[in-house]
Parts: C-alpha cells; structure tokens; sequence
C-alpha cells in the first residue's frame, strides 16, 4: 500500500490529535491568591469557561493538560509548584494567570519568584492585576491556538484596548 | 481613661518601668530586658490589669542606635477582654543578646516569637521551639534587618537555565497597571513617568501632559484616528 509522502500523513495524524487535545483541556488550577476569583468568575456561568471545551477541573495533576498558575508564588512554594508540573502527564501547557505568576508583580524581593517562567515554561501568561475574566479567556484561546500549530513560543495576552486619559482629552479637543 | 494602666504600672513596679508615654490613648511602657518576663507576668496577674489577650510581638531594627544604643526594639501588644484596656510594653534588646520568652506567660507568644527570630534574628531563651515560621531553614540571614540586601533572594529551587531568564515575560507597563520596577529616583525628583529603566521614558505613562504636548506628541496619529480622518500609513510595527 502507498500512502503517499509519509511526513505529509503524520502531520494530518498530528493536526487531528490537537484538534483533539485543544477542545478537551482538563485544567489544574494551582489558585494560590487573589487571583483564584478571576479564575472562579472565569470558570462560572457567566464567562463559562466550558463553552470552550475547558470545563473539567482535575485536582490531581496526572489527569490536567494544562496547569494554571492563578496567583503568587513564594519562594517556599516553588518546589511544591515544581513538582506538580513534574507529575503532570505529557502534553502539557502552562498558563500565568496573572502578573504576579508572570512576573512577580510588586513583589520584588526575598519572598517571591519572579515570575514562575524562572521555575517551569510557561506557554500563555495573562497580564493583569487580577486579570479581567476575558483575558483569561482571550489566553484560552491563544492557548488552543498554539496547541493546534504546536509551537511552543511564549505568548503574551495582549491588553484590550482601553483608551488612556490623554487620548480621551485629545479626542475631547478635536470635537 | 486608659491612664489607669499605666499609673497602676508605675505605682506597682515604680523604678521598673524606665517611660512611659501616651499617644493618643495609646499606652506605651518601657522596661529593661531582664524585667521583661516580670512585668508581662504582672500584666497578666494583677487584678486591675488582667491582661489577658495577647495581641502580638513584633520588633524593630535600629541600625542607625549602634553603638551607643541597643539595635533592636521588641513590642509587646496585650489587652485585657475583661477590662477592655491595651498596653504595649517595648523594650530594647542588642543585638547578638537573648531575650527571655513569654510562651511561659501567654502560650499565643510561641508562634510571635517565632516569626520574630524569623525575620529579626532575635533569640528568645527558653523558647520551646525555636524555629524559623515563615522561611525555609535554608535561608540565610534575616530579612527585615537593615542590612539584609534588597535585592537579595534566595530561591529554594534553582530557577531554570534558560538564556535571558531575566527579560520574560515581555511585559511593559501597557498592561494597565504600574505595578512595579518604578524609577523612584525619576518620581522623587519630580518627574511624574511611570518608567522602567529598562524600558525608557517613551514607555511610561505620561500622567501630566499638556494639551500642547498631546497635539505635538506619538498621541497625533491617535487624533486623527479617533476623529474619524484616514489613519495614516501604518509602520512597520
């Protein structure tokens, strides 16, 4: 039998699979701060997180796909969070939910990692002090994005936009 | 009204009690270290005190004192439910020297005292379990000294050897807030830019910009997009 260019059949076989994989996401919510709301009003009806196939928490790290890290991490947390993602089945996704996970937020001293890209990859953070529920979901679909092309870049959630003090008075002026 | 306590205090123990003072009806009595446990154990015994709730015990560190003074500050915080009245009892402790423990007298100074050698390095004597609380035993030194450097972490697990660790994520300040890395030195010399140092000046967040500056500045393409005119040639970005 011939199936043609074998490189060309798996990547099909690969592209079914993430299609497969970015629709089914088991989360592990590591929620160590404030920012376990947001991911609570993310997760309930209505921002509804399942609507984009994300709806099944996994308390045990060998059943998530991907690891959500919502909230500041210590120094003395970091090897509990290590291991976690060490126990977690391969493949898996990181996201920083916030910036405190992303990178240290105010917290710039002996107390906190700055940043838990400094400890595991992390694939999508989300910037925001707690993000707002459609960044968290904006960094879902990057996330399912990223899965589907199989890159592992880190990619940043962009911000909304959001006109600033100046651009508001400059558009008062121009009226 | 909260002056009983401390005339009480002064009446009882007289030479015991080197100052006393009164903030806004908050009382403050000092005494020598080796009165310490004494005069806790008086707070708690005496009729008309009858300290009963301890608060907390924190201390302060002095560099600056040495070597005429002693370094440390230890404050004590009590108050009694029955009375509702409240003391803060300070004494002043050097560094390198022990000061005796109250868990004899309130078993709630146990964990204070504990977090107190955490941050301060401050050993209590007797103390039946004294640990570090907060940190991990393989931290070096104590934080809320003085001299412990700002800058100074001390990571439990080695962060991962990744080439420019230190510049991910890409973050600017565009995220909506101000959080951090801040140029005080630009702030304090009045300079209102919520800048980065590493980011420069055009990344801040200009907060006092006069209308002049905004029909002359980066905001001009902005104008004419807001206003509704053809939006000029976009750039490479």
């Amino acid at each position: 039998m011939k199936f043609g260019d074998e490189g060309f059949f798996t990547t099909k076989l690969e592209s079914i699979l993430a299609w497969a994989r970015k629709y089914s996401l088991f989360q592990y919510p590591f929620a160590t701060a404030c920012c376990g709301m947001e991911f609570m009003a993310t997760a309930a009806p209505r921002y509804d997180i399942a609507r984009f196939g994300a709806e099944a928490p996994r308390f045990s790290p060998r059943q998530a796909d991907v690891l959500w890290v919502v909230g500041t991490i210590s120094q003395r947390q970091a090897p509990v969070l290590k291991r976690i993602y060490d126990q977690m089945a391969d493949p898996k996704w990181v996201v920083a939910f916030g910036t405190c996970a992303s990178c240290g937020g105010f917290y710039d001293n002996y107390t906190t990692v700055p940043g838990v890209d400094k400890l595991i990859p992390v694939d999508v953070y989300i910037p925001g002090c707690p993000p707002r529920p459609e960044a968290v979901l904006d960094a879902l679909i990057l996330l399912q994005e990223k899965i589907q092309k199989g890159g592992r870049e880190p990619i940043v959630v962009p911000p909304r936009e959001v006109p600033t003090l100046a651009q508001i008075r400059a558009k008062k002026a121009l009226r | 009204m909260s002056k009983k306590v401390l005339d009480r205090l002064k009446k009882e123990l007289g030479d015991t009690i080197l100052e006393t003072s009164n903030f806004r009806g908050d009382d403050t009595a000092w005494v020598a270290p080796k009165d310490w446990v004494k005069v806790a154990t008086f707070l708690r015994d005496d009729d008309a005190l009858q300290m009963d709730h301890f608060i907390d015990l924190t201390a302060v560190d002095y560099p600056e004192r040495e070597p005429d003074d002693a370094r440390f500050d230890v404050l004590l915080s009590v108050r009694s439910a029955g009375k509702n009245h409240r003391l803060r009892l300070k004494t002043k402790v050097e560094a390198g020297a022990d000061l005796a423990t109250l868990t004899g007298v309130w078993a709630g100074a146990d964990w204070a005292e504990r977090e107190v050698y955490d941050m301060f390095g401050i050993k209590f004597s007797d103390h039946p379990d004294l640990r570090r609380i907060l940190l991990y035993e393989e931290f070096e030194g104590h934080p809320l000294l003085k001299d412990y450097p700002i800058e100074r972490t001390q990571p439990l697990v080695p962060y991962r050897d990744v080439e420019d660790i230190a510049k991910l994520p890409p973050f600017g300040l565009d995220e909506g807030q101000p959080f951090a890395r801040v140029d005080w030195k630009e702030r304090l010399a009045g300079n209102d830019a919520q800048v980065s140092p590493s980011l420069g000046v055009d990344a801040g967040q200009l907060r006092n910009i006069s209308d002049s500056q905004i029909a002359e500045s980066e905001h001009s393409d902005m104008l004419q997009t807001l206003a509704g005119s053809p939006a000029p040639a976009p750039g490479e970005g």
